[in-house]
Protein backbone atom coordinates (compact mmCIF):
# COMPACT_ATOMS: atom_id res chain seq x y z
CA UNK A 1 0.00 0.00 0.00
CA UNK A 2 2.86 2.37 1.05
CA UNK A 3 4.47 1.54 -2.15
CA UNK A 4 1.83 2.10 -4.32
CA UNK A 5 1.55 5.54 -2.99
CA UNK A 6 4.97 6.23 -3.07
CA UNK A 7 4.65 5.17 -6.59
CA UNK A 8 2.35 7.52 -7.57
CA UNK A 9 4.60 10.22 -5.98
CA UNK A 10 7.40 9.29 -7.56
CA UNK A 11 5.31 9.32 -10.94
CA UNK A 12 3.42 12.69 -10.53
CA UNK A 13 7.13 13.85 -9.68
CA UNK A 14 8.25 12.23 -13.12
CA UNK A 15 5.85 14.05 -15.29
CA UNK A 16 6.01 17.60 -13.53
CA UNK A 17 10.22 17.21 -13.55
CA UNK A 18 9.60 16.12 -17.70
CA UNK A 19 7.03 19.16 -18.10
CA UNK A 20 9.39 21.67 -16.90
CA UNK A 21 12.59 20.37 -18.53
CA UNK A 22 10.54 21.20 -21.95
CA UNK A 23 9.55 24.00 -20.49
CA UNK A 24 12.20 26.41 -18.69
CA UNK A 25 12.99 29.47 -20.30
CA UNK A 26 17.00 28.69 -19.64
CA UNK A 27 18.77 26.15 -20.89
CA UNK A 28 20.89 25.47 -17.79
CA UNK A 29 17.34 24.94 -16.03
CA UNK A 30 16.18 22.86 -18.23
CA UNK A 31 19.59 19.86 -17.40
CA UNK A 32 18.93 20.45 -13.79
CA UNK A 33 15.33 19.75 -14.42
CA UNK A 34 16.51 16.67 -16.41
CA UNK A 35 19.14 15.18 -14.08
CA UNK A 36 16.37 15.46 -11.30
CA UNK A 37 14.23 13.15 -13.65
CA UNK A 38 17.11 10.56 -14.17
CA UNK A 39 17.32 10.81 -9.93
CA UNK A 40 13.64 10.18 -9.75
CA UNK A 41 13.52 7.69 -12.81
CA UNK A 42 16.14 5.51 -10.45
CA UNK A 43 13.39 5.00 -7.75
CA UNK A 44 11.22 4.62 -9.75
CA UNK A 45 13.59 1.24 -11.52
CA UNK A 46 13.71 0.65 -7.76
CA UNK A 47 10.26 0.38 -7.01
CA UNK A 48 9.72 -1.82 -10.15
CA UNK A 49 12.80 -4.37 -8.75
CA UNK A 50 15.11 -3.07 -11.43
CA UNK A 51 18.49 -2.66 -9.82
CA UNK A 52 20.79 -3.37 -12.49
CA UNK A 53 18.79 -0.50 -14.82
CA UNK A 54 18.77 1.59 -11.65
CA UNK A 55 22.25 1.56 -10.98
CA UNK A 56 22.95 2.54 -14.66
CA UNK A 57 20.71 5.01 -14.52
CA UNK A 58 22.45 6.68 -11.55
CA UNK A 59 25.56 6.62 -12.98
CA UNK A 60 25.02 7.64 -16.52
CA UNK A 61 21.93 9.82 -16.50
CA UNK A 62 22.19 11.75 -13.56
CA UNK A 63 26.16 11.88 -13.54
CA UNK A 64 27.80 11.69 -16.58
CA UNK A 65 25.14 13.08 -18.71
CA UNK A 66 24.50 16.14 -17.15
CA UNK A 67 28.00 17.26 -16.54
CA UNK A 68 28.87 16.73 -20.42
CA UNK A 69 25.83 19.34 -20.58
CA UNK A 70 26.60 21.91 -18.10
CA UNK A 71 30.54 21.66 -19.90
CA UNK A 72 29.32 22.15 -23.02
CA UNK A 73 26.87 25.13 -22.45
CA UNK A 74 30.37 26.54 -20.08
CA UNK A 75 32.40 25.82 -23.46
CA UNK A 76 29.59 27.46 -25.51
CA UNK A 77 30.08 31.64 -25.91
CA UNK A 78 26.98 33.79 -26.19
CA UNK A 79 26.14 35.51 -29.31
CA UNK A 80 28.24 38.98 -29.55
CA UNK A 81 30.67 38.02 -26.88
CA UNK A 82 33.90 38.86 -27.98
CA UNK A 83 36.74 36.62 -25.99
CA UNK B 1 -2.56 26.46 -30.71
CA UNK B 2 0.36 24.72 -31.53
CA UNK B 3 0.94 23.59 -28.00
CA UNK B 4 -2.42 22.57 -27.52
CA UNK B 5 -2.74 20.42 -30.52
CA UNK B 6 0.63 18.64 -29.10
CA UNK B 7 -0.72 18.19 -25.61
CA UNK B 8 -4.14 16.55 -27.71
CA UNK B 9 -1.38 14.48 -29.78
CA UNK B 10 0.54 13.15 -26.68
CA UNK B 11 -3.04 12.09 -24.59
CA UNK B 12 -4.19 10.66 -27.85
CA UNK B 13 -1.13 8.55 -27.75
CA UNK B 14 -0.64 7.97 -24.16
CA UNK B 15 -4.65 6.59 -23.98
CA UNK B 16 -4.06 4.15 -27.29
CA UNK B 17 -1.11 2.92 -25.45
CA UNK B 18 -2.98 2.24 -22.24
CA UNK B 19 -5.98 1.04 -23.48
CA UNK B 20 -3.69 -1.47 -25.94
CA UNK B 21 -1.76 -2.41 -22.94
CA UNK B 22 -4.76 -3.02 -20.80
CA UNK B 23 -6.47 -4.83 -22.99
CA UNK B 24 -4.37 -7.32 -24.96
CA UNK B 25 -4.13 -10.83 -24.12
CA UNK B 26 -0.54 -10.88 -25.07
CA UNK B 27 0.87 -8.59 -22.41
CA UNK B 28 0.00 -9.95 -19.21
CA UNK B 29 -0.56 -7.32 -15.78
CA UNK B 30 2.03 -5.94 -13.86
CA UNK B 31 2.97 -8.69 -11.72
CA UNK B 32 1.30 -11.27 -13.09
CA UNK B 33 3.01 -12.92 -15.68
CA UNK B 34 3.52 -16.72 -15.81
CA UNK B 35 6.74 -17.19 -16.14
CA UNK B 36 6.68 -21.05 -16.27
CA UNK B 37 5.42 -20.61 -19.86
CA UNK B 38 8.46 -17.93 -21.26
CA UNK B 39 11.84 -18.60 -21.99
CA UNK B 40 12.85 -16.79 -18.51
CA UNK B 41 12.04 -19.98 -16.64
CA UNK B 42 15.27 -21.59 -18.08
CA UNK B 43 17.32 -18.65 -16.80
CA UNK B 44 16.15 -18.76 -13.45
CA UNK B 45 16.81 -22.87 -13.31
CA UNK B 46 20.41 -21.80 -14.81
CA UNK B 47 19.92 -24.48 -17.55
CA UNK B 48 18.28 -24.31 -20.90
CA UNK B 49 18.67 -27.86 -21.27
CA UNK B 50 15.76 -28.35 -18.79
CA UNK B 51 17.61 -28.77 -15.57
CA UNK B 52 15.63 -29.24 -12.46
CA UNK B 53 18.03 -28.16 -9.69
CA UNK B 54 16.80 -25.73 -7.71
CA UNK B 55 18.90 -23.06 -7.82
CA UNK B 56 20.55 -22.23 -4.41
CA UNK B 57 23.76 -20.08 -3.38
CA UNK B 58 26.43 -22.85 -2.63
CA UNK B 59 24.80 -25.59 -4.81
CA UNK B 60 26.55 -26.50 -8.01
CA UNK B 61 26.43 -28.27 -11.26
CA UNK B 62 24.33 -25.54 -13.39
CA UNK B 63 25.05 -24.60 -17.03
CA UNK B 64 25.82 -20.89 -15.83
CA UNK B 65 26.47 -20.48 -12.07
CA UNK B 66 25.92 -16.50 -11.88
CA UNK B 67 24.03 -15.62 -9.29
CA UNK B 68 22.46 -12.45 -11.14
CA UNK B 69 19.94 -13.74 -13.66
CA UNK B 70 20.18 -10.68 -15.55
CA UNK B 71 24.25 -10.82 -16.01
CA UNK B 72 23.97 -14.62 -17.22
CA UNK B 73 21.64 -13.31 -19.93
CA UNK B 74 24.15 -10.43 -20.62
CA UNK B 75 27.41 -12.14 -20.77
CA UNK B 76 26.43 -15.51 -21.30
CA UNK B 77 23.61 -16.29 -23.87
CA UNK B 78 23.25 -13.34 -25.12
CA UNK B 79 26.90 -12.50 -25.61
CA UNK B 80 26.74 -11.46 -29.07
CA UNK B 81 24.73 -8.99 -28.05
CA UNK B 82 26.88 -7.13 -25.25
CA UNK B 83 29.65 -7.28 -28.22
CA UNK B 84 27.33 -5.20 -30.44
CA UNK B 85 26.70 -2.89 -27.67
CA UNK B 86 30.43 -2.43 -27.20
CA UNK B 87 30.78 -2.14 -30.76
CA UNK B 88 27.78 0.88 -30.88
CA UNK B 89 29.58 2.61 -27.57
CA UNK B 90 32.78 2.30 -29.78
CA UNK B 91 31.14 3.64 -33.17
CA UNK B 92 29.67 6.69 -30.87
CA UNK B 93 33.46 7.51 -29.18
CA UNK B 94 34.47 6.98 -32.96
CA UNK B 95 32.02 9.88 -33.96
CA UNK B 96 32.77 12.59 -31.00
CA UNK B 97 36.62 12.15 -31.77
CA UNK B 98 35.77 13.03 -35.69
CA UNK B 99 33.87 16.15 -34.58
CA UNK B 100 35.73 17.43 -31.66
CA UNK B 101 39.22 15.98 -32.06
CA UNK B 102 42.43 18.18 -33.21
CA UNK B 103 46.21 17.66 -33.41
CA UNK B 104 47.10 20.68 -31.15
CA UNK B 105 44.04 21.01 -27.99
CA UNK B 106 44.46 23.20 -24.70
CA UNK B 107 41.85 22.97 -21.67
CA UNK B 108 38.78 24.38 -21.37
CA UNK B 109 39.11 26.86 -19.39
CA UNK B 110 36.88 27.52 -16.26
CA UNK B 111 36.59 30.70 -14.06
CA UNK B 112 38.00 29.90 -10.58
CA UNK B 113 41.30 28.71 -9.43
CA UNK B 114 41.42 25.02 -7.39
CA UNK B 115 42.67 25.22 -3.88
CA UNK B 116 45.05 22.94 -2.33
CA UNK B 117 42.26 21.02 -0.41
CA UNK B 118 40.20 20.70 -3.08
CA UNK B 119 42.80 19.41 -5.48
CA UNK B 120 44.61 16.96 -3.09
CA UNK B 121 40.86 15.48 -1.39
CA UNK B 122 39.36 14.94 -5.16
CA UNK B 123 42.47 12.85 -6.01
CA UNK B 124 41.77 10.88 -2.78
CA UNK B 125 38.12 10.60 -4.14
CA UNK B 126 39.40 9.51 -7.42
CA UNK B 127 41.24 6.63 -6.13
CA UNK B 128 37.77 5.61 -3.77
CA UNK B 129 35.37 6.08 -7.14
CA UNK B 130 37.82 3.92 -9.39
CA UNK B 131 37.90 1.25 -7.09
CA UNK B 132 34.10 0.62 -6.55
CA UNK B 133 33.90 0.92 -10.75
CA UNK B 134 35.84 -1.78 -10.37
CA UNK B 135 34.13 -3.86 -7.67
CA UNK B 136 31.26 -3.35 -9.14
CA UNK B 137 32.59 -4.45 -12.43
CA UNK B 138 34.45 -7.62 -11.05
CA UNK B 139 31.05 -8.49 -8.59
CA UNK B 140 28.56 -8.26 -11.65
CA UNK B 141 28.06 -11.76 -11.54
CA UNK B 142 26.74 -11.60 -8.18
CA UNK B 143 25.58 -8.12 -7.39
CA UNK B 144 23.63 -5.97 -9.54
CA UNK B 145 25.71 -4.19 -12.00
CA UNK B 146 28.40 -5.21 -14.14
CA UNK B 147 30.73 -3.65 -16.48
CA UNK B 148 28.39 -0.60 -18.16
CA UNK B 149 27.88 1.05 -14.85
CA UNK B 150 31.82 0.01 -13.47
CA UNK B 151 33.32 1.78 -16.69
CA UNK B 152 30.31 4.63 -16.20
CA UNK B 153 31.79 5.52 -12.54
CA UNK B 154 35.52 4.67 -13.99
CA UNK B 155 35.21 7.34 -16.24
CA UNK B 156 32.96 9.62 -13.54
CA UNK B 157 36.17 9.18 -11.80
CA UNK B 158 38.05 11.21 -14.44
CA UNK B 159 35.41 13.93 -14.78
CA UNK B 160 35.58 14.78 -11.07
CA UNK B 161 39.66 15.58 -11.73
CA UNK B 162 39.09 17.54 -14.96
CA UNK B 163 36.55 19.11 -12.76
CA UNK B 164 38.80 19.61 -9.95
CA UNK B 165 42.01 21.00 -11.68
CA UNK B 166 42.11 23.24 -14.34
CA UNK B 167 45.39 21.94 -15.98
CA UNK B 168 44.96 18.03 -15.71
CA UNK B 169 44.63 15.93 -18.86
CA UNK B 170 44.32 12.61 -18.72
CA UNK B 171 47.15 10.32 -20.12
CA UNK B 172 44.73 9.28 -23.24
CA UNK B 173 47.18 7.33 -25.46
CA UNK B 174 47.60 4.72 -22.57
CA UNK B 175 43.36 5.12 -22.16
CA UNK B 176 42.95 4.49 -25.71
CA UNK B 177 45.49 1.64 -25.37
CA UNK B 178 43.71 0.20 -22.83
CA UNK B 179 40.22 0.63 -24.71
CA UNK B 180 41.73 -1.31 -27.71
CA UNK B 181 43.29 -4.34 -25.44
CA UNK B 182 39.84 -4.81 -23.80
CA UNK B 183 38.60 -5.08 -26.91
CA UNK B 184 40.51 -7.04 -28.49
CA UNK B 185 40.74 -9.45 -25.81
CA UNK B 186 36.94 -9.94 -25.75
CA UNK B 187 36.67 -11.23 -28.93
CA UNK B 188 39.78 -13.38 -28.46
CA UNK B 189 37.96 -15.19 -25.49
CA UNK B 190 34.78 -15.31 -28.07
CA UNK B 191 37.45 -16.78 -30.65
CA UNK B 192 38.41 -19.20 -28.04
CA UNK B 193 35.00 -20.29 -27.41
CA UNK B 194 34.60 -20.71 -30.53
CA UNK B 195 37.64 -23.07 -31.38
CA UNK B 196 36.96 -25.03 -27.97
CA UNK B 197 32.96 -25.76 -28.19
CA UNK B 198 31.93 -24.67 -31.53
CA UNK B 199 29.75 -21.62 -30.99
CA UNK B 200 31.30 -17.95 -30.49
CA UNK B 201 31.37 -16.59 -27.16
CA UNK B 202 30.34 -20.05 -25.68
CA UNK B 203 31.76 -20.49 -21.91
CA UNK B 204 34.52 -22.35 -21.98
CA UNK B 205 35.65 -22.51 -17.99
CA UNK B 206 34.66 -24.46 -15.31
CA UNK B 207 31.69 -22.94 -14.43
CA UNK B 208 31.56 -23.54 -10.05
CA UNK B 209 29.30 -22.72 -6.82
CA UNK B 210 26.57 -20.04 -7.37
CA UNK B 211 27.33 -17.07 -5.12
CA UNK B 212 31.32 -17.83 -4.94
CA UNK B 213 33.95 -15.11 -6.88
CA UNK B 214 35.06 -17.51 -9.04
CA UNK B 215 32.17 -18.83 -10.56
CA UNK B 216 29.90 -18.58 -13.92
CA UNK B 217 33.67 -19.30 -15.75
CA UNK B 218 34.25 -16.43 -18.66
CA UNK B 219 31.48 -14.09 -16.64
CA UNK B 220 33.40 -11.87 -14.66
CA UNK B 221 36.36 -11.74 -17.55
CA UNK B 222 33.70 -10.59 -19.91
CA UNK B 223 32.71 -8.01 -17.77
CA UNK B 224 35.66 -6.71 -16.20
CA UNK B 225 36.91 -6.23 -19.89
CA UNK B 226 33.52 -4.56 -20.53
CA UNK B 227 34.27 -2.37 -17.88
CA UNK B 228 37.74 -1.36 -18.55
CA UNK B 229 36.68 -1.06 -22.32
CA UNK B 230 33.83 1.06 -21.53
CA UNK B 231 35.62 3.18 -18.90
CA UNK B 232 38.65 4.38 -21.28
CA UNK B 233 36.09 5.20 -23.80
CA UNK B 234 34.21 7.38 -21.63
CA UNK B 235 36.72 9.03 -20.12
CA UNK B 236 38.27 9.71 -23.97
CA UNK B 237 34.93 11.39 -24.63
CA UNK B 238 35.15 13.21 -21.02
CA UNK B 239 38.69 14.72 -22.59
CA UNK B 240 37.37 15.47 -26.02
CA UNK B 241 34.22 17.80 -24.62
CA UNK B 242 36.61 19.05 -21.91
CA UNK B 243 39.57 20.02 -24.57
CA UNK B 244 39.40 22.93 -27.41
CA UNK B 245 41.01 23.42 -30.52
CA UNK B 246 44.38 25.69 -29.92
CA UNK B 247 43.66 29.11 -32.16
Amino acid sequence: MLINVLQIIVGAILLVTGLLAIESKSIIKSVIYLSLLSMMSVVAFVFMKAPDVAITEAVIGSGLVTALFVFTLLGMKKVGENK
Amino acid sequence: MKRFLSLLLVFALGGLMISYLYQSDLIPQYGFANVAESVSHFYINKNVNGGTILPDFGSSGFETAAANIVTSIVANYRSFDTLGEVTVLFVSALGVALLLGATQTKRLTTSFEANFILRVGSKALFAIMVMTGLFIAIHGHLTPGGGFPGGSMIASAFLLLYISDDHYRAKIKNLKFLEGIAGALYVGIGLVGLFLTGYFLENFLNVGTIGELFSAGIVPIVYVLIGLKVGSELANIIDHFLTEEEA
